[in-house]
């Protein structure tokens, strides 16, 4: 019950800081690339050209956005609990690691090709 | 009843004792264990939080298609290639080396990957950009393999993100791959030198490694693009231009990097003295 009120305040902090915030910046927040990198690139006669495979149109930018952040994560995820498995599970083989020294181990070893 | 009495007072001071070396068996483990649960859940809190509250576009250091002129843009394909030669040669002798290696050079790359596809809004400067993460894997997994994971992150972000471009992305390479990872390696490595903790040179490599990438990414603007005028102006006032975003940022990008090494260090020591092992070491 306590997590669920913690997670409630920190969803409804973030979205009055938000709604403060935006209503009080007038701002574009626009990238870097296009307020400076094609600023300077457009005042000097090289304006930027489409994209080899131009994904920016409608929502489809957003779409391989979503689907590459999922992606990332899910192989981040995977790499992350195979170097940091739970540490309640003791007998979680991690590769290069004594088995049963997992959580807070110290004895990670170097080994050389050849060695078992 | 006197033998009765002794006989008890044995047993209540076995069993003190024997209470005390449990506790002192299981103390270091339940501290390591409550630093690790500390340390990493604002960590993983404020990655989730991140995720949910920007999932747009990003925008920031990458060089657009066609911005660079074809001599420009082949010269830093020059440049980068050896470096990705020595980064590709590195992977392959430390698999060897080091066998849980390769599970972090994959956790390298997708943050590195999400990382730089993540804007954030800078209330100072009104605009967006994102942290490079190049900074946090060089001193992770060196240098040379950072250029490795780097240029495949670019590629991915020039072919389906329309994020970069194919004909600048030697550039991009050169700018968050190679003067990234490398200043941020160096500066980690020389602040270590001089005697500084881990954590403070961690903060310092992530905050340099940002400014550098931009700095190079100037540099590559303005030798390319000053035309008759001055380059060393033009130089000028685009880093001038970056400043208010990047500034800011890369005291993020410092704090980030500090976070994860701290986070690594309670909860996987040996991790970070096999990797910065001499013979496990960086290549």
């Amino acid at each position: 019950m306590r997590k669920v009120l913690m997670i409630a305040g920190l969803i409804l902090l973030l979205a009055t800081g938000l709604y403060f915030g935006l209503r009080s910046f007038h701002a574009k927040w626009s990238g870097v690339d296009e307020t400076v990198v094609e600023k300077f690139a457009e005042q000097a006669g090289r304006p930027p050209r489409e994209p080899l495979i131009n994904t920016d149109q409608g929502d489809l930018l957003l779409f391989f956005f979503l689907v590459a952040g999922a992606v990332g994560g899910f192989v981040g995820g995977y790499y992350f609990r195979e170097l940091f498995p739970p540490k309640g599970n003791v007998d979680t083989p991690v590769r290069g690691v004594p088995r049963g020294d997992n959580g807070a181990d110290r004895s990670v070893r170097v080994t050389s090709r050849g060695d078992s | 009843m006197i033998a009765f009495l002794k006989t008890r007072s044995l047993a209540q001071s076995r069993s003190r004792r024997r209470k005390e070396a449990d506790a002192r068996a299981t103390a270091p483990d339940i501290r390591l264990l409550t630093s690790a649960a500390t340390s990493s859940k604002p960590l993983l809190l404020a990655a989730v939080l991140l995720a949910v509250a920007f999932p747009f576009p990003a925008s920031a250091m990458h060089i657009s298609e066609g911005i660079l002129p074809a001599p420009w843009a082949g010269l830093w394909y020059v440049v980068a290639l050896p470096f990705l030669a020595w980064g590709l040669r590195d992977l392959r002798v430390r698999s060897h080396q080091t066998p849980f290696f390769k599970p972090m050079v994959g956790l390298m790359g997708a943050a590195v990957f999400i990382i730089s596809c993540l804007p954030i809004p800078v209330p100072t400067a009104g605009t967006c950009s994102h942290p490079c993460g190049t900074g946090m894997a060089a001193i992770l997994i060196g240098p040379p393999l950072t250029v490795v994971i780097t240029s495949i992150a670019l590629l991915l972000q020039a072919l389906f993100l329309a994020h970069g471009g194919l004909t600048t992305l030697g550039a991009d390479i050169v700018s968050m791959g190679i003067a990234g990872a490398f200043v941020g390696y160096g500066v980690f490595r020389m602040t270590r030198w001089l005697g500084a903790p881990a954590v403070v040179a961690a903060f310092l490599a992530g905050m340099l490694s940002d400014w550098a990438t931009y700095a190079v990414t100037s540099f590559e603007l303005a030798t390319a693009l000053h035309g008759s005028g001055s380059m060393a102006a033009m130089f000028a006032a685009i880093a001038a231009a970056f400043l208010p975003t990047q500034l800011p940022l890369g005291i993020v990008e410092g704090f980030v990097t500090a976070g994860a090494w701290r986070f690594i260090e309670s909860r996987r020591p040996g991790l970070i003295e096999c990797l910065t092992h001499p013979h496990g070491g960086h290549a």
